[in-house]
């Protein structure tokens, strides 16, 4: 038994006995602390706000420099798409008989689009890329949905600020919202 | 290959030799006893097996204790399998389905249970793997396996159903399975979440957990607090055994009733937050597009549903007379109350059977019985949860959420009966 067990359950087991009979305790004395460095190492979300986003930053065209060797053979050479998702275009779409749900038209967050690419992209070989190239390719999808000037360069404060065409577009969940009268004859 | 293996492809293939080498000394008979008696009888295959004769497997041992150790089906049942599409753009993120049609009763097996990976299936040494408690609480923790396997365990039966099942647009299934095989129902054993939280302290302000995947696309959903401080599970096994890691070994989590992609497999980190964390998977991916173009996010629950598994698409009635009608029903919002049937392309409806037991948030079975008088017929189920409930037809949900909505169609499934005995899928 570790030294922190140990402590805990003497700690319930004086608990129990002051209180005469079986109680679960408040708390079971099970696993050890995380440090502040081992939660740094892993919590890697990036909020809608842009919160834990880490320093660093990469430019427009760096990002297409890292798009064209790593992303392009999945995504299209400008994010049309082909083995991956499309990530270009589709906006006005969204109302019509063919939606088509691109980064551009759709994700309510650029601050995702961080997250997103740092955590699982690219797919072969993820959490393989620096901060600096996940900021970079960033700015190059943002920029192929022209969102971000050509010149531009992407750091924390500039992805906090990028307001995505569709993100007022999202509402709660109001199911129940179909009503089937539950006809046993004639129907 | 194992020894074990082998074994199993082997008799198949040794039976085979035997009729080919007795066949044609049977087939020479049979046709004599059919001049001799002057009525056709056909020669059936393996007759040799059927009475009077005493069938060869019980003229000399089966195979010995041991032979397999982890015990497979027959090989007689070898097409009953994992339904994967094929020709997909890739099978990284892809889905693999549970062949409904072929199953009773209302638990999966395990080597069947639907699955839906984002990054692949990885291999995980559960010495190796840890859960990680941090965000907003009093003491950050880290767990390793055997911790986790110390707190006080449950065991529970849920299903789980991927939100895309099926989409609202053709082309349809052609059986159960290619319309709602991404649902599969087991019981779950593990530890209550609510215990693991207090175990580091709640936080003032705490109404979301993040949860995060030890997979290659460290999937991430958020949960409200609510469901987390609920029926939420940490889950190590499945049907008495250790999870599989198609379903997220060595740990994932179980948000019963809530869509399958919220239920985080190769569960690795838990973060207490004030807010969601807006993952790509809860903005882009798993929210419901409406015809003006506004979409639904944070749509959790499964609502009630049901489908007939017998008869049903792609099999084959081969005579009219007594069938039995049986399907599953289920709801993310608790017990099935009760399930119609219809018979008659919806002009009438009778309530069927439902078999014990009812549980919440688990498959039911119902059954009806039924006679079949060899002309074509429309039948489909309809199923009512305890919250009072109706599903829908596919119609009445396209006339609210239209053609885009993708997630969490709950529609009654038609299946045409043709005269010839035929079952298709009636909406196709």
């Amino acid at each position: 038994m570790r030294p922190r067990d140990a402590g805990i359950a003497a700690l319930a087991l004086l608990a129990l006995a002051s209180a005469s009979q079986a109680q679960a305790p408040s708390h079971y004395g099970i696993g050890r602390p995380a440090t502040p460095a081992e939660i740094a190492g892993w919590n890697i979300d990036i909020d809608r706000d842009g919160n834990n986003l880490p320093s660093g930053s990469g430019s427009v065209a760096q990002g297409h420099e890292i798009f064209d060797a790593q992303c392009s053979a999945c995504h299209g050479a400008k994010g049309e798409g082909g083995l991956g998702d499309q990530l270009v275009g589709g906006q006005g779409t969204l109302a019509t008989a063919k939606p088509v749900r691109t980064v551009g038209s759709y994700w309510p967050y650029a601050t995702t689009l961080f997250d997103y690419i740092r955590r699982a992209m690219p797919q072969n070989a993820p959490q393989s890329l620096s901060n600096e190239e996940v900021y970079a390719v960033s700015a190059y999808v943002l920029n192929l949905n022209g969102l971000l000037p050509a010149d531009a360069t992407l750091d924390a404060a500039k992805l906090k600020t990028i307001k995505m065409p569709n993100r007022g577009m999202f509402v709660g969940d109001p199911r129940p919202d179909v009503k089937n009268p539950a006809c046993m004859s004639g129907c | 290959m194992t020894k074990n293996q082998t074994s199993d492809s082997v008799r198949p293939i040794a039976s085979r030799r035997r009729f080919l080498r007795d066949g044609g000394a049977l087939m020479g008979g049979a046709l004599a006893g059919s001049l001799a008696g002057g009525e056709a009888v056909a020669a059936e295959p393996g007759a040799e097996n059927l009475p009077p004769n005493v069938p060869e497997w019980m003229k000399s041992p089966g195979d010995p204790m041991g032979s397999q150790l982890y015990g497979t089906p027959s090989p007689f049942e070898k097409n009953v399998v994992k339904n994967i599409p094929k020709n997909l753009k890739q099978y990284i993120s892809a889905s693999g389905r549970t062949p409904l049609q072929d199953l009773d009763g209302i638990i999966t097996p395990n080597g069947l249970f639907y699955e839906r990976h984002h990054g692949g299936v990885p291999t995980i040494d559960p010495a190796q793997h840890r859960l990680m408690l941090h965000g907003l609480v009093d003491r950050p923790l880290i767990f390793t396996m055997d911790d986790i396997r110390r707190f006080p365990s449950q065991s529970r039966i849920h299903f789980l159903e991927c939100s895309g099942n099926p989409v609202y647009t053709k082309p349809y299934g052609k059986t159960a399975s290619d319309l709602v095989g991404l649902l599969s129902c087991a019981e779950w054993t593990g530890v209550s979440l609510k215990l693991v939280l207090q175990e580091a302290g709640l936080q003032a302000g705490a109404k979301w957990v993040i949860a995060e995947g030890a997979d290659a696309a460290a999937l991430t959903r958020s949960v409200p607090i609510e469901k987390c401080l609920d029926d939420a599970m940490l889950v190590y096994s499945q049907n008495g055994e250790r999870l599989r890691p198609q379903q997220g070994y060595p740990l994932r989590l179980l948000l019963p009733g809530f869509e399958g992609n919220m239920n985080v497999k190769w569960l690795r980190r838990l973060r207490v937050a004030a807010e969601p964390t807006y993952s790509r998977e809860e903005t882009s991916k798993y929210t419901d597009l409406m015809p003006d173009g506004t979409a639904r996010e944070f749509t959790f629950y499964m609502e009630a549903k049901s489908i007939i598994t017998r008869p049903s698409g792609g099999q084959r009635l081969d005579m009219p007379g007594f069938r039995e009608i049986t399907g599953i029903a289920w709801s993310g919002h608790g017990k099935i109350k009760r399930v119609d049937i219809s018979v008659d392309d919806g002009k009438s409806w009778q309530e069927a059977e439902l078999q014990e037991p009812v549980l919440t948030r688990a498959l039911t079975r119902f059954r009806l019985p039924w006679h079949w008088d060899g002309k074509p017929a429309v039948i489909q189920s309809r199923a009512t949860d305890e919250t009072g409930y109706v599903q829908p037809t596919l119609a009445e949900l396209l006339g609210v959420r239209g053609n885009n909505h993708f997630y969490h169609n709950n529609a009654i499934w038609p299946w045409l009966i043709a005269a010839d005995g035929e079952v298709t899928n009636a909406a196709a």
